[in-house]
């Protein structure tokens, strides 16, 4: 896959995602696809068998993925989490904050640009799927 | 009122460089018009029919006499000398360049302001009492609550691309000033055993599709206030129409799936939500409640107030209300002067309503969602002076809820979404009923102008509501009776047949003068309206 | 008659398409013909405008007049403050508008 941005140590998985329904209906594969609208939540009884997760990212102004990508998180899944499709290089910050580790946008990112706007925010007021500790907690310890 | 720490003053730092960078890059070309809209939306910057317009926001509409004269500065330096308050407790400017809003964004920061999700489809500036911790009718405070939750959804991750914008409301006293059910969500502080928590009503609005907030949950305590709002905001994230922009707001989603299905869906959201500890503690609220301590009152302040001038007279019993201080009241700063543009203030009268606040008001203003300003803490022996300041700067106008204090968008004048002129036709019947006596003989009459459907006039919650539409070319106007956007909320009805700019300065007469023929004692004109429907109004009107 | 109008990417400023370059005044603006769309991708792209689009007008006398009230209000300036508008000493303005 070309123009792939990777924030995980591991080897980017192999596997072909595949749809859905057709996950659910075999027991073998690894990696799926989850379409804008669908429920991320009957994934949640295979997560520690799921290697990669692809979220689909049909139009930048459709958000839902981004609930997809924090339920998958909250559930427990350490997989690679991969936002596809029409993603911003603004957006991916916040796609960070809600657990993608991996970017596969149809448009390439200018990489200096993604690499200032994921350092410009130090603080973050609101808990979310990263590790960081909202400001809260820095002021209450 | 919250003063920034070193960790929001870090993130309104970095928002400024990140929208001047985002700037740069569209001034560059290096991003598309449909790729900047959103982004500069989220910073309240809109194109509209003459030059970019920016939203500053004012955070539950509290701001200082330091911040008040910024927003003067900015209009001299930046704009053409003035600025428009909104309906949503904002101010806005009508004549900025692209290129400056880098620059007034930095220039705001210095004074604890943004303009950060002033607009786009995101959690939008919270609103609230404008008489917040100064009401006699309180239970307590609600600006606490309000910045908590300004805090929570600052760039919040997940809901910052929601199918639509969403707006939120919080009170605290049972009369309804912040039109609370007319929010996406409306929050009412209500104590349970003793101690706070809130009161849940979700999937109200005006627009298109006017809806009044159905309650979703009669008490949410503190300690789950966050998680069970990220449930609230989820749900909606995943299930909230995105095939149709008009039917994308919360309420078309709570309307399709009925109140109990979507609280359904809401409490099995937040069971997950409640388990990850993102509710702030305890301590955090009372860090931000500390900021919005009581002032320094004065225990000795007199309650005698000479009332020899009958202007001054008027303008205590219309424009002054009840404070929960003895020897106190709170001042509301009419903004529609006959004739004038309502909402709209100069430089020079912003500048001036930020002295008087320091020097009379603990250095504190509110902005209300009637697009007036309020001094909330003022000693009633220092009003006259006050009033006669006021009078000397055009500001006196002693119509505080009456027919002429009229809420109006900026219409066809400005906004490039509008069908209709708003302004001229608000000119034309304030100065039809520019008699005070008058007036205030017809009482508390709340009239709102809408230049379209979007209802940024709020014409759906007007005692007397105005829809402007274009009819071939031609603008018109529809004419609305007995909605209200008060605790006593309903909906406007449409009495039929639109009416020429100058027919429905008429049609608004003939509805008023059967009021005075009809009323019965104590009643106000909804009140009368809402006793004997529409049909004796229909027939004043069209007959 | 064809107009072409949108705004200025840097100031915000309304703008008319002259048939060489953009102008803020409507009086300037030329019939594009059939050539508003091709013309206005060209200039978008080259970021010399912001939201173009084509509207009707009629030739009068004085120049192209926008067949619709917004676009006259565009032309001109908001008409609750003459003040502000692109004509601030003529008091007849505004009637153009309506």
């Amino acid at each position: 896959m070309t123009n792939l941005l990777r924030y995980r140590d591991d080897e980017a998985h192999e596997e072909p995602a595949v749809t859905l329904d057709s996950f659910l209906g075999q027991s073998n594969a690894t990696a799926v696809r989850i379409e804008s609208g669908e429920d991320a939540r009957v994934l949640l009884p295979y997560l520690d068998r799921i290697a990669l997760v692809e979220v689909s990212f049909p139009k930048f102004r459709d958000g839902r993925g981004y609930s997809t990508g924090r339920i998958l998180r909250e559930a427990g899944y350490t997989g690679e989490l991969r936002a596809q499709g029409d993603v911003l290089v603004d957006q991916i910050p916040l796609m960070r904050r809600c657990g993608f580790d991996s970017f596969a946008p149809e448009a390439p990112v200018d990489e200096a640009v993604l690499a200032a706007s994921l350092a410009r925010y130090e603080f973050h007021y609101q808990a979310a799927a990263d590790p960081a500790a909202p400001v809260w907690k820095r002021r209450h310890g | 009122m919250y003063k920034y720490d070193e960790y929001d003053h870090s993130i309104v730092a970095a928002r400024v460089e990140e929208f001047r960078d985002q700037v740069n890059r569209r001034l560059a070309g290096q991003i598309t018009e449909d790729q900047f809209k959103p982004l500069r939306l989220m910073n309240g910057l809109y194109l509209q029919l003459h030059a970019y317009m920016l939203r500053v926001a004012v955070p539950y509409g509290t701001l200082d006499s330091r911040q008040m004269h910024m927003l003067a500065h900015i209009a001299r330096k930046y704009d053409r000398g003035y600025g428009h308050f909104t309906t949503r407790q904002n101010l806005q400017y009508n004549w900025i360049k692209l290129e400056d809003a880098p620059d007034i964004l930095a220039e705001l920061a210095t004074v604890e302001m943004h303009a950060i999700q002033t607009s786009g489809n995101c959690i939008r500036n919270i609103s609230s009492d404008q008489f917040a911790g100064a009401a006699a009718d309180e239970l307590t405070d609600p600006r606490p609550w309000a910045e908590l939750l300004r805090q929570w959804s600052t760039f919040h991750p997940e809901f910052s691309y929601l199918p639509r914008k969403f707006k939120i409301a919080v009170i605290a006293a049972e009369e309804d000033r912040a039109a609370m059910r007319l929010h996406d969500i409306g929050l009412q502080i209500v104590e349970r055993d003793g101690k706070l928590g809130v009161a849940v009503y979700v999937g109200g609005g005006m627009g298109r599709t006017p809806m009044i907030a159905p309650l979703i949950k009669d008490y949410v305590p503190f300690e789950d206030f966050v998680s069970y709002l990220e449930a609230c905001l989820r749900v909606y994230n995943r299930y909230g129409r995105r095939d149709n922009i008009y039917k994308a707001r919360i309420k078309i989603l709570i309307h399709e799936l009925g109140a109990e299905k979507y609280a359904a869906e809401v409490e099995e959201e937040f069971k997950a939500v409640k388990a990850l500890g993102i509710d702030p503690p305890r301590a955090e609220f009372d860090r931000i409640a500390a900021y919005f301590a009581p002032p320094a009152y004065d225990a000795e302040a007199p309650d005698a107030l000479d009332r020899s001038d009958p202007d001054f007279a008027v303008w205590l019993d219309q424009n002054v209300s009840a404070h929960k201080q003895p020897g106190y009241a709170v001042v509301t700063i009419s903004l529609k002067p006959i004739g004038g543009i309502p909402g709209d203030a100069s430089a020079d009268q912003i500048d001036l309503m930020a002295d008087l606040a320091k020097t009379y008001s603990f250095d504190e203003l509110r902005v209300t969602h009637a697009q007036n300003i309020v001094l909330p803490h003022v000693r009633k022996a220092d009003l006259y002076g006050l009033w006669q300041q006021l009078r000397d700067a055009g500001l006196a106008e002693a119509n505080l809820d009456l027919i002429s204090d009229i809420i109006a968008c900026p219409g066809l004048d400005y906004c490039s979404l509008a069908n209709a002129r708003s302004i001229p036709l608000a000119q034309k019947i304030a100065t039809r009923f520019s008699d005070i006596g008058r007036q205030r003989e017809l009482g508390e009459l709340k009239l709102k102008i809408s230049g379209c459907i979007n209802a940024c006039g709020h014409h759906h919650a007007g005692h007397i509501g105005i829809l402007g539409v274009d009819r071939k070319g031609v603008e018109n106007y529809q004419l609305l009776l007995g909605g209200s956007g008060a605790e006593d909320v309903s909906l406007g009805t449409i009495t039929g047949p639109g009416f020429s700019e100058d027919g429905i300065v008429d049609a608004i007469e003939k509805a008023t003068d059967v009021y005075l023929r009809e009323r019965d004692k104590g009643e106000r004109f909804l009140d009368t309206y809402r006793r004997l429907g529409m049909a004796p109004f229909k027939e004043a009107i069209y007959g | 008659m064809k107009l072409l109008t949108g705004n200025d990417l840097a100031s915000g400023d309304v703008t008319w398409w002259t048939g060489t370059g953009w102008s803020r005044h409507v009086e300037d603006a030329v019939d594009v013909g059939d050539q508003g769309e091709a013309i206005a991708h060209a200039e978008e792209g080259a970021r010399r405008v912001n939201g173009p689009y084509v509207i009707d007008a009629t030739a009068t006398p004085e120049g192209p007049r926008p067949a619709h009230i917004k676009d006259r209000i565009r032309a001109l300036g908001p008409t609750v403050r003459p003040d502000l508008t692109l004509k601030p000493a003529d008091p007849n303005a505004g009637s153009w508008v309506i």
